[in-house]
């Protein structure tokens, strides 16, 4: 089975983020970035299904040379080659899912798999846009797969229940938390995925259809509120809550 | 309590690979999420977190150093070092198996053993499916091995091993023990099997230190040793003193991964900490104790990479060793200390980590060569004068 993962190099859910000079983007520097966690359980999920079904895991990132971190924290995982669509410029959903599918056209694989959303712009377009462009069948937040003869079997997970769906190979899913635990990368693995090739290809289109205007951040919380330390201030509380939050 | 940063006030990461790297935060992220929720319910308990020896294994903490013919990792002594750092961030207990398990153990076989012994325990040590320990000081020889009563006797088919070792970690739980005995007056190393008639390893009990790692007694009474378990290669009592060097090698990183966790915590502390109406970081004698932690932890970092480097390049000396193990345990054991004043009287509850690495630490300056013999090993090398032969 020949297995893609494409995966997002994005800043460390712990990070601070700052709004760049020109309010457009944000402040790189001093930001950690980690391989998005929806798109770690990808990779998990695709190591398994090559773990019972043999064949190899490719793991694919768009972006500029420090996504190479990402990516060789998937060939560690396991993962048997990565490809880097060498690219720093900034782009829409639309244009990152025509690089990726002109390329997944030419890899031709068995099933595609990518996180439900990155955590950084969090559009979840890709999987969509990718099925799309590459004419395939596309199911998303999956939280339960099993493939047999080609056919496939999802559980999603839709408000107040899980829906289960049908489809065949080949196959665009993108996946949700709880589908799978990844793996802690093997202190083996990390030393043998400097030996695995990270392929860099050069990327030309930016057909971009959204542009951002601004960036913003949300607007810091205010200070808090004593309302007062004696059990007679409960009464005070409710009615703030009651008139004023008008949050009961 | 907030989530584990890198101690990094000198940019050393950029000294270190991406490799390298990628190891340190795949083991903390292991730490963080494994044992640190666990560990100081063991430590209460007295109890050794087995549960987590499988996961261990499977990552591949133990022989990483060795070659992968033998399941092992065949990583640098940096990365090595870095995976023990880490470790003894969790607790000096976790660490001190895997240091066991590693250079104690595997090390041994690994360099003086026969093709026999490498091809069988090397692979299900790598796995953690064997434990091992060694069994080197004795009741009355700890800081003067060579003085071991320890001894076996070649008996044509087979070595009868007779004497006692004590504060063997691992001891109980080992299904092997590599002995060092002598053998008509030369030390020589056996490998001990679970099980073997004569052979028992009470633990020792009553420990205000190490108490989340299992500690034992190793008791030989008539044991018949299989001539096939005698290491081929070794060369009296340079050969155990060659593991302990490893070993403290690991210690040395492992002291500055205690020394991170205290000083992380103290400064969470002292940032949230009111008194008279301000963080009690805002205050100089707090900001006096941090300094001097955060220079201490900076100064073992370089120093121990250095170490590291030299080990690399197959030129370290065992002195070189022997000072930065003597060094950074010491400043652990105080960064341990200071960071408890920080938190006052919360800083004796288990609720934090430091009264569990300072008791810990106790014990680390003592084992594996004592500070105040690493003191004259460095001492003879200055001066070419022994002060105790």
């Amino acid at each position: 089975m020949k297995i893609v993962v494409c995966v997002n190099h994005v800043p460390d859910t712990e990070a601070r983020i700052k709004i760049g000079a020109d309010g457009k983007g944000i402040d790189k520097s001093g930001i950690t970035y980690i391989l998005n966690p929806y798109d770690e359980i990808a990779v998990e999920q695709g190591l398994r299904l090559k773990e019972k079904f043999g064949g190899e895991v490719i793991a694919i990132s768009l972006g500029g040379e420090s996504n190479k971190e990402t990516l060789r924290k998937t060939l560690a995982m396991g993962a048997d080659k990565a490809i880097l669509l060498k690219d720093e410029s900034d782009r829409d959903s639309f244009s990152v899912a025509k690089a990726l599918s002109d390329n997944l056209k030419e890899i031709n694989s068995d099933i595609i798999l990518f996180g439900k959303q990155s955590i950084d712009f969090d559009n979840s377009q890709l999987p969509g846009l990718v099925a799309e462009m590459l004419n395939l069948p596309s199911v998303s937040v999956v939280v339960k797969l099993e493939i047999e003869n080609n056919q496939v079997v999802c559980e999603r997970e839709i408000e107040g229940g899980h829906e289960k769906v049908e489809s065949r190979l080949p196959v665009v899913l993108s996946v949700q938390k709880g589908l799978c635990e990844p793996r802690y990368p093997s202190l083996k693995g990390i030393m043998a995925a400097k030996t695995k090739l990270i392929e860099e290809k050069p990327v030309i289109s930016n057909s971009k259809k959204v542009e951002i205007v601004s960036l913003r951040l949300p607007a810091s919380k205010g200070t808090g509120k004593i309302v007062g330390t004696e059990p007679t201030a409960a009464k005070e509380l409710v009615r703030l809550l009651h008139e004023e939050a008008k949050i009961i | 309590m907030p989530k584990f940063k890198s101690v990094d006030y000198y940019n050393f990461d950029s000294l270190l690979t991406e490799e390298e790297i990628l190891i340190r935060e795949t083991v903390r992220e292991f730490t963080e999420e494994n044992i640190v929720p666990i560990i100081e319910d063991h430590y209460m308990k007295g109890t050794f977190p087995m549960e987590l020896v499988p996961q261990m294994a499977e990552m591949g903490m133990f022989g990483a150093t060795l070659l992968a013919k033998y399941g092992c990792a065949e990583m640098n002594n940096v990365a090595y070092g870095l995976v023990m750092q880490e470790l003894e961030r969790g607790d000096s207990g976790v660490r001190s198996f895997a240091s066991v398990q590693s250079s104690l153990v595997m090390y041994p076989i690994y360099t003086f053993g026969s093709e026999a012994q490498k091809d069988y325990w090397l692979p299900l040590l790598a796995r953690g499916e064997k434990i091992g320990c060694f069994g080197l000081t004795e009741p009355d020889f700890g800081s003067n091995p060579g003085g071991m009563i320890t001894k076996a006797e070649d008996l044509n088919d087979h070595y009868l091993l007779n004497g006692a070792k004590m504060w063997i970690t691992n001891g109980t739980i080992a299904d092997v023990a590599v002995v060092w005995a002598k053998l008509n007056g030369v030390v020589h190393g056996f490998l001990v099997e679970k099980g073997t008639k004569g052979y028992t390893v009470p633990e020792m009990k009553g420990k205000h230190s190490l108490r989340a790692s299992v500690t034992s007694e190793l008791i030989f009474e008539d044991c018949k040793i299989p001539k096939e378990n005698i290491f081929p290669n070794t060369s009296g009592l340079k050969s155990p003193l060659m593991c302990l060097n490893q070993a403290r090698y690991g210690i040395a990183w492992g002291a500055i991964g205690a020394a991170m966790g205290c000083y992380d915590t103290a400064l969470n502390y002292a940032l949230s900490r009111i008194q008279f109406g301000k963080p009690i970081a805002g205050f100089q004698i707090t900001q006096e104790k941090l300094t001097h932690m955060l220079t201490e932890i900076t100064k073992m970092q370089f120093l121990t990479l250095q170490l590291g480097r030299l080990k690399d390049k197959g030129v370290s000396r065992f002195q070189q060793v022997s000072m930065a193990k003597r060094n950074n345990v010491y400043h652990a054991l105080e960064i341990g200390r200071i960071a408890r004043e920080i938190l006052g009287a919360n800083g004796i509850l288990n609720e934090y980590p430091i009264m569990r690495h300072t008791a810990n630490l106790e014990s680390v300056k003592t084992y594996e060569g004592t500070h105040e013999m690493h003191t004259l090993i460095v001492g003879e090398d200055i001066t070419g004068m022994s002060a105790f032969e």
